[in-house]
Order: structure tokens, then C-alpha cells, then sequence
């Protein structure tokens, strides 16, 4: 069965060629990721994001941004390796939610 | 460092594994003939580095040339026109 991100034949639209600003958010992905892949943290490799980015279901692949499924795999990489729980994860993402809610962010 | 088993010119062919986990050959390619191109260098198998494993020993990776219009049946451009497609040895068997 082809995995969903391997679509090279498939039929496809046209290949948008426009540049586009990242948001602050986007970057802030990309600065984690370099350091939590560095020597020092070794806590994800490429082949480790690309694997989690994999895994993603369709759906989801198909309605993600680049960045999303960054983060869905950085996520997912630091859970399997053991350097957070889902606990300390929810816990943490309702705080953010209440601080932005609050008007603190 | 392991010796490559196949040299630039050699005929190979994909094999056309089916598997689950993370594959570094994609699938359009799997199955067809083609020539190899040049060996790129011997890497840690991405296929295990995935799984946080170390990948070791260290893997030929070839640079196979492949006839665009076997690759794709109607395929309109050039005949003659090729495609490269870098192939981990293991994915390579001799044709």
C-alpha cells in the first residue's frame, strides 16, 4: 500500500512558485528543532522527523502546513524518546491556553 | 567502511519490497531497472536512524539512472530523457 507522503506520480495540481513570509510561530519551530537535533540534546534526527511526519493520516497531511506537521512530529519524536509525558504536555498547552485567554501572551 | 557491491555502469534493479516503518526509496521506483550513476558514499541507514537506532554498519548509497519512459509509461518528453534517483544498496539487487 503507497504511504500517503509518497506521492511522486501521482496526479497533482499545479507547483505554487510564490515565496511566502514565515510567521514567528513557524520559526520559532524551525529554531526548536535545530536545538533539540544539536550534539549536545541529540533528541531528534532528521530521519526520526521525517518518519513521525510520515505517520500523520491523510487528513491531517493534507490539511497541515509545513510547520504543523513539524511540530506534530517534534511533538511526537520527544514523547516516544522520553523527554516529556503527555501529562506534563497537556498540562503546559492548557496553561498557554489560559495565559492567551487572559491576555498574557 | 564495507566495499560497495555494485560500480558505476552495473544494471540493478529496485526491489519491490512492501514493508511497514520508514523506507528511503520511493515507491514509483520500485521494481524498475536501471544503470548506476556513481556511488555517492557509504551513510548510517536512515531507515534505522528513524527509529533512534544507530544505523551502523554504514550503507552504499548509489546515484541509479533510470529511463524516463519505462519509469512512466506515457510519459511525453525526449526519448532518452533519465531520471536519478539515489538508492540505498539494500534496496538494490543485481539485474
Amino acid at each position: 500500500m503507497r504511504q500517503h507522503h509518497d506521492m511522486g506520480g501521482e496526479p497533482a495540481g499545479r507547483v505554487e512558485k510564490t515565496e511566502h513570509d514565515y510567521a514567528p510561530w513557524e520559526k520559532r519551530v524551525d529554531a526548536l528543532l535545530v536545538l533539540l537535533s544539536d550534539r549536545e540534546r541529540s533528541l531528534i534526527r532528521t530521519d526520526e522527523l521525517r518518519k513521525n511526519i510520515e505517520a500523520i493520516g491523510p487528513d491531517a497531511y493534507e490539511k497541515m502546513s509545513y510547520y504543523e506537521r513539524w511540530i506534530t512530529s517534534v511533538t511526537a519524536n520527544l514523547l516516544q524518546r522520553g523527554a516529556i509525558t503527555a501529562e506534563e504536555l497537556s498540562r503546559k498547552l492548557a496553561d498557554v491556553e489560559r495565559r492567551e485567554k487572559e491576555g498574557l501572551l | 567502511m564495507s566495499q560497495a557491491r555494485f560500480q558505476p555502469g552495473d544494471r540493478v534493479k529496485v526491489r519491490n519490497a512492501e514493508v511497514v516503518g520508514h523506507m528511503r526509496t520511493p515507491r514509483y521506483i520500485r521494481g524498475h531497472e536501471g544503470e548506476v550513476e556513481r556511488i555517492c558514499g557509504f551513510f548510517a541507514n536512515p531507515e534505522e536512524l528513524a527509529y533512534n537506532r544507530h544505523g551502523l554498519p554504514k550503507r552504499a548509497l548509489y546515484r541509479v539512472r533510470f529511463d524516463q519512459k519505462k519509469v512512466w509509461p506515457d510519459y511525453q518528453g525526449p526519448a532518452g530523457d533519465t531520471v536519478d534517483v539515489e538508492i540505498y544498496e539494500h534496496w538494490l539487487d543485481k539485474a
